[in-house]
């Protein structure tokens, strides 16, 4: 029952402008609260003032990681269930993935430049980054450029599988290899190496960032589901007319 | 390794975060409007689904709703 009724686009539209105020609220008070936190949070001992960086950088990089698992799930929901919604979700999702993955190289490079001595080293880390971006790319322009969307759904959902296999190499990719990133220090068996002071801030704004992901995705989702029903309309006056 | 001022790069990098989200808002904020308007527009002109007259509101009404 409760599938059937998020299976329904009219319903999900319903609960979408419901939704999209309140998750918009949310999501400006947690980054303000997460910018002050992360602002007032102390230098690091080693890197100084550029500790500033991985609030931005870190919670990027998760959601960059996380909306690809958002698109894998719903790559599934595509073609195993068929899932009126799957390849709405998926769509909707590529291009704010691309760009939280687009803000982590670029903060990435930004905080290696004075750490590093270097913006861009071919890291396994960094690099494996660097193809996830250009999996979202490629997945956008399946979807742009393939016309019917059922086909495109399918080619969007075929790929994201297949790109799936970077995800566990970009959290891996530290341990696989001998890398300049440094290793897993927040999730890792043993607890964290951060210390609180700095550890809570960055949580709260991997907080903040994931109400973002999630208030744009369904905005992001609403605008899909319309256009498609302007398609549907505008095909359904161009075979009136003909 | 050179010693070098760290500010310019947290001021970049925040820069770069404000430039990111803006442009993922102003992009969905657009795109809804531009939407709502093509579906206003083929409903001026008659253009209405069957199932949109049915127990469930128009699409159209929705985001009216939302706007």
């Amino acid at each position: 029952m409760v599938l059937t009724d998020l299976a329904n686009p009219s319903r999900f539209l319903t609960c979408a402008n419901r939704a999209i105020p309140w998750l918009g609220g949310v999501t400006v008070i947690a980054l303000a609260f997460g910018l002050n936190q992360a602002m007032g949070a102390p230098d690091d001992y080693q890197q100084g003032a550029t500790v500033k960086i991985m609030y931005l950088h870190v919670p990027s990089a998760w959601l960059g990681m996380l909306c690809w698992g958002v698109m894998t799930v719903a790559a599934l929901g595509t073609l195993v269930w068929r899932h009126p919604l799957a390849d709405v979700a998926a769509k909707a999702a590529a291009p704010i993935g691309a760009a939280f993955t687009l803000l982590c190289l670029v903060t990435g490079s930004l905080w290696g430049r004075p750490e590093w001595g270097t913006y861009w080293v071919w890291d396994a880390r960094l690099t494996s980054e660097l193809v996830l971006l250009l999996l979202y790319l490629g997945v956008i322009a399946v979807w742009q450029t393939v016309e019917d969307p059922s086909r495109a759904a399918r080619a969007a959902a075929i790929l994201t599988l297949v790109g799936a296999i970077d995800l566990p190499i970009i959290k891996f990719s530290v341990d696989w290899w001998n890398t300049l990133h440094q290793g897993a220090s927040v999730f890792r068996l043993g607890g964290s190496t951060i210390y609180p002071t700095i550890l809570i801030p960055l949580l709260i704004m991997a907080v903040a960032f994931t109400f973002l992901f999630v208030t744009l995705h369904i905005a992001a989702m609403r605008n899909e589901i319309l256009r498609r029903q302007v398609r549907t309309l505008r095909l359904m006056q161009a075979s009136a007319a003909s | 390794m050179e010693h070098i001022s760290h500010m310019p790069f947290i001021i970049a990098s925040y820069a770069a975060a404000g430039v990111v989200v803006g442009a993922l808002i102003a992009w969905v904020t657009l795109d809804f409007r531009t939407q709502r308007r093509a579906l206003a527009d083929l409903e001026t002109r008659g253009v209405t689904r069957r199932s949109a007259t049915g127990g469930s509101r128009r699409p159209i009404e929705q985001a009216r709703e939302k706007a």
